[in-house]
């Protein structure tokens, strides 16, 4: 399952209710400010680090990139990808959930 | 593949709908069916023509109304939502006895039931909003 | 107005709810659109945690508020045939709220049965 989150886990508790609640194995996509959760360094590092034993995390560049951030400033083994890859995700997981 | 895309905030406050349209046109490049954009909530604010966005700035609904006119989709904006906020196509402004419409080329206001119907028919409903 | 169902397939939606009720309006929305999805006899589902557990709150009441209190319409959805309403344990807890003092039955489930539902489901809404 694809799962996107949209929410600074800062604003809201988006980030970890889908880190709560997604499968094993499920794929969790930051985009909009959703992408402050895979910054380094923040109070949500441990419980995302911990999360990638059995999620696989991805950031939206261009939302990444827009706020002033780049790979230097992620947590290890969050993939960057971009528009046709976020597609290529929704394509690839059967179902999609998208936490707001 | 055939997608349904869920737009439930309006232009300009939340990325919500620029997230969409990009998304919207990602798929159509790789050559995926839009099977519906269904607008709901302050979403429907999408379908407005009388915005005037500052010229150096993206003009949201023109956006959309070309995106579909070139790709032939199915803008739908949820005629409760719609009545709501004001936002009325000819015939909502006869039934309701408006003195005018505001809706852009290529949107239509139709029920909820085209939302449910996206969900049962596209392979994959994707919903951006707040 | 609305058309019906004819497509004959059947899928399973998931409607999560996860906002408070009256300070916006995406809940009162929401339940339109659980409302209209009935007619077309799919396999419904709704979910409620975080704030949204605060939805089915009992004695509401928005008279000094100006808003329509539609959370009444939670315990007409039997008649919707939408009966399968499920709660998380874990957002009820948090927020010190107990089944006694819900509006209506509802099903509390465990974050590890929440995420099962969520897996299971193949349209989902969120609100």
């Amino acid at each position: 399952m694809l799962h996107t989150v949209n929410k600074s886990p800062f604003e809201k508790n988006s980030l970890e209710t889908c880190l709560r609640l997604s499968g094993k194995d499920s794929s969790v996509l930051l985009i909009e400010d959703g992408v402050y959760g895979a910054l380094k360094g923040t109070k949500f590092e441990a419980t995302v680090k911990e999360s990638l034993n059995t999620v696989k995390m991805y950031v939206l560049g261009p939302d990444l990139m827009a706020r002033g951030l780049d790979k230097n400033s992620l947590i290890n083994n969050i993939e960057i990808i971009d528009y046709q890859d976020f597609v290529k995700l929704a394509v690839e997981n059967e179902r999609i959930q998208n936490w707001l | 593949m055939k997608f349904g895309i869920l737009v439930n905030e309006g232009p300009y406050t939340h990325q919500a709908s620029d997230s969409a349209y990009l998304f919207a046109k990602a798929a159509i490049d790789q050559g995926h069916e839009i099977y519906r954009i269904f607008f709901y909530h302050d979403g429907v604010n999408n379908g407005t023509r009388l915005a005037t966005p500052p010229q150096d700035d993206r003009h949201i609904p023109n956006r959309w109304s070309e995106l579909a006119k070139e790709h032939n989709l199915d803008l739908v904006l949820c005629v409760a939502a719609a009545q709501r906020r004001g936002m009325v196509d000819p015939d909502e402004m006869k039934r309701n006895k408006k003195d005018a419409d505001n809706i852009a080329d290529n949107f239509r206001i139709s029920g909820l039931g085209q939302l449910i119907e996206a969900g049962i028919q596209a392979d994959r409903l994707i919903t951006f909003g707040d | 107005m609305e058309e019906e169902a004819q497509s004959g397939v059947i899928k399973k939606f998931l409607y999560i709810n996860r906002r408070a009720p009256h300070g916006t309006i995406y809940a009162h929305e929401a339940l339109e659109v659980v409302l209209i999805g009935a007619a077309f006899e799919q396999d419904v589902s709704m979910a409620f945690l975080d704030d949204g557990v605060f939805q089915l709150k009992k004695d509401q009441n928005t008279d000094q508020i100006s808003t329509k209190n539609f959370t009444k319409t939670f315990s007409a959805l039997e008649m919707y045939d939408v009966e399968k309403l499920y709660v998380e344990k874990e957002s009820l807890d948090e927020r010190g709220i107990s089944a006694d003092d819900l509006a209506v039955d509802v099903k509390i489930i465990s974050s590890d049965e929440m995420k099962q539902l969520i897996t299971d489901s193949e349209v989902i809404l969120n609100f």
